[in-house]
């Protein structure tokens, strides 16, 4: 692959993945409207915004679920189209959903590995390769930070926060190149979500670019190095680290006031251009 | 005394009290003991093979002619068929799947082959062959419904049982002018068939029949393809988690229709057997068949909810089964006890279950 093709004119390559002008609507209602966005190699971006703000669907979209009314999704600088999760995930997207769901009473390697199981042998006696399987699940896992863990457990003994290590774990392993991570709502402790965020560091720090959606600015601040609001399925502000500090960050988050009127604020400079 | 805590070789390492970024201490491990224990009841299965022996033991104590060679033999005819079909039932359990089907596919496949011998004059091989597309007609039917329409397979296979119930019923009158259709022994092949499905052996006074010999040999293809195969992970991830495995690219679909086949296929094998044992066929309406199969699977240690289960265990559920009812005769009680007793022990199994798929579940709460 010649890399210089790819070379935006500043010279630096284009995002692995990037949304220009996205618009996504339920009926007549827009669930987002004209979001544009761009995930860069070694980069995390996270995504903020209330309840109903259309995190969730620009993750639909990120990961092949939603197809877009209008605007264009890019992969690499090439315009594509998913029409599938599976044309997402070809195209090297990861997808790390909130409610993951993991087959709780299988074994974390069948976990790991399901829909792309190594394998021995010839048809009609291929077999699974169980002990490459596990060997290769215990060393991914550990490498997300989770070491020592018995691939053969079931992975309902897994804790919340070690399933999605599981499944930053298996995005890794397979190559993707962009992470998208849903971050769960659901109650966990301060050490399972700090196992989380490190399997985001450690999927940043494989060159990957990932969208991290959360609700907390604390989390956000910690692992990431732009910040995109989200309002009432609008882009309400897209800021990088040198723009805010934590505190900044939870104040634009929480008050809902400001957030808004930060839109409008937005909106009004789009009309004026 | 103060009380000891279980683990406390382990002192409580800073990162517990403190997390932080680094890597997690992994949780104390649990005593050998338990975790030989949870190992072993995370065996589906393991339940059933305690049945057995217990059963055998206690119905031995009362019936010595039990663990003789002769009632040995009789123990393993019943189980047999039941779990050729078992061990089918429970894959497609395993995968959140059920089959009501698979007793009427057995005698109307069945009824098919006799059909084509004495009415068409074909011969029993040619015959056995249309028989198995058109069971796996049915199969194909009932897989497809399901994964098209979503409808539950309880529902779509119960419409297919009463169709083919009622077809098989109708059909054998109409054609044959009863519901009894015998005179193969004379068909072209028949010797070659009654090696195949009919053999038996003499072992001391029990006459072991070659259908344990097709129960076995599923048993070992329906296990390995479970637990070695791509094909079995799949299976387990359609009842496990029927999302996410699409979501993956697990083909959830194709995966469904292909047990549905099997379901059939096993269905197909079972009336074989009957019928080249007996001669003939006769169409006794009964669902009762169709439940036992998936009764014997849910002793077995499947669950209903899908997700996990077990071949060998489906097999050993069909051993307990043949045990209890064999038993029962053989001790002189009055025999129509018997299904109180299967739902007792049907009751017992669920029970386990729900124990074990606690223990399989339990993740620890912040």
């Amino acid at each position: 692959m010649s890399t210089a093709a790819h070379l935006s004119p500043h010279g630096s390559p284009p995002p692995v993945l990037e949304l220009r002008g996205v618009t996504v609507r339920f009926g007549s209602v827009p669930a987002l409207s004209r979001v544009s966005l761009a995930l860069r190699a070694g980069e995390v971006v996270c995504v903020l915004g209330e309840n109903g703000s259309g995190k969730s669907t620009l993750v639909a979209v990120l990961s092949g679920l939603q197809q877009p009314a209008e605007g264009e999704l890019l992969v690499d600088g090439r315009p594509e189209r998913f029409r599938s999760p599976q044309r997402a995930r070809a195209c090297g997207i990861a997808t790390v959903w909130q409610d993951l769901a993991i087959a709780p009473l299988m074994s974390v390697w069948r976990n790991f590995f399901l829909g792309a199981e190594p394998t021995r042998g010839v048809w009609p006696f291929r077999r699974l390769d169980v002990g490459r399987a596990e060997e290769i699940t215990t060393r991914a896992m550990a490498r997300v930070g989770v070491p020592g863990l018995d691939p053969g457990q079931a992975a309902s003994a897994l804790q919340a926060g070690e399933r999605q290590s599981l499944a930053i774990a298996r995005a890794l392993h397979f190559g993707a190149r962009a992470l998208v991570i849903d971050e769960p709502t659901a109650p966990m402790t301060v050490a399972q979500r700090a196992l989380v965020l490190q399997s985001v560091v450690a999927a940043r720090d494989a060159g990957l670019a990932v969208l991290f959606v959360t609700h907390s600015p604390q989390h956000a601040h910690l692992v990431g190095d732009r910040f995109l609001l989200l309002g009432g399925g609008r882009v309400a502000g897209d800021l990088t680290r040198e723009d805010v500090d934590v505190h900044d960050l939870t104040r634009l988050v929480a008050g809902g006031d400001e957030l808004s009127r930060l839109t409008d604020s937005l909106r009004a400079a789009e009309h004026d251009r | 005394m103060p009380p000891l805590h279980p683990f406390s070789a382990a002192p409580p390492s800073t990162s517990e009290r403190l997390p932080g970024f680094g890597p997690v201490t992994p949780a104390a491990p649990r005593s050998a003991g338990r975790r030989v224990l949870d190992r072993l009841l995370a065996r589906p299965g393991v339940g059933a093979l305690f049945g057995v022996l217990v059963l055998a033991v206690f119905f031995g104590l009362q019936a010595p002619e039990l663990i003789s060679s002769g009632g040995l033999a009789t123990v393993l005819d019943i189980a047999a068929p039941l779990g050729i079909g078992g061990v089918a039932v429970a894959l497609l359990l395993v995968a959140g799947q059920f089959d009501l089907s698979i007793g009427v596919v057995a005698v109307g496949s069945s009824l098919v082959t006799a059909l084509l011998v004495t009415q068409l004059g074909l011969g029993i091989w040619p015959a056995l062959l249309v028989s198995l597309l058109a069971a796996l007609l049915v199969g194909a039917a009932n897989g497809l419904l399901v994964v098209t329409t979503g409808l539950p397979s309880f529902l779509v296979t119960l419409a297919t049982f009463l169709v083919l119930q009622g077809a098989s019923l109708a059909g054998a009158a109409a054609i044959a002018g009863s519901s009894r259709v015998t005179g193969l022994a004379d068909a072209p092949g028949w010797e070659s068939a009654l090696a195949v499905f009919g053999s038996t052996a003499q072992l001391g006074d029990g006459r072991f029949r070659i259908s344990l010999l097709w129960w076995v040999l599923a048993t070992l293809l329906t296990t390995w393809l479970l637990w070695r195969t791509r094909f079995g992970n799949a299976v387990f991830a359609s009842g496990g988690a029927s999302r996410a495995a699409q979501e993956l690219g697990v083909p959830v679909a194709r995966t469904t229709v292909l047990l549905f086949l099997g379901t059939a296929a096993a269905g197909w094998l079972i009336g074989t057997l009957a019928l080249v044992r007996l001669g003939g066929v006769q169409v006794d309406p009964a669902l009762g068949d169709e439940i036992e199969f998936i009764v014997v699977a849910v002793i077995g240690g499947c669950l209903l909810t899908g997700g996990y289960g077990s071949t060998v265990g489906a097999a050993l559920g069909a051993l307990l089964y043949a045990v209890a009812r064999e038993g029962l005769s053989l001790a002189d009680w009055d025999p129509r006890w018997f299904q109180a007793f299967l739902g007792l022990l049907l009751l017992v199994a669920l029970l386990v279950n729900g124990v074990v798929r606690r223990r399989l579940r339990t993740v620890p709460r912040s």
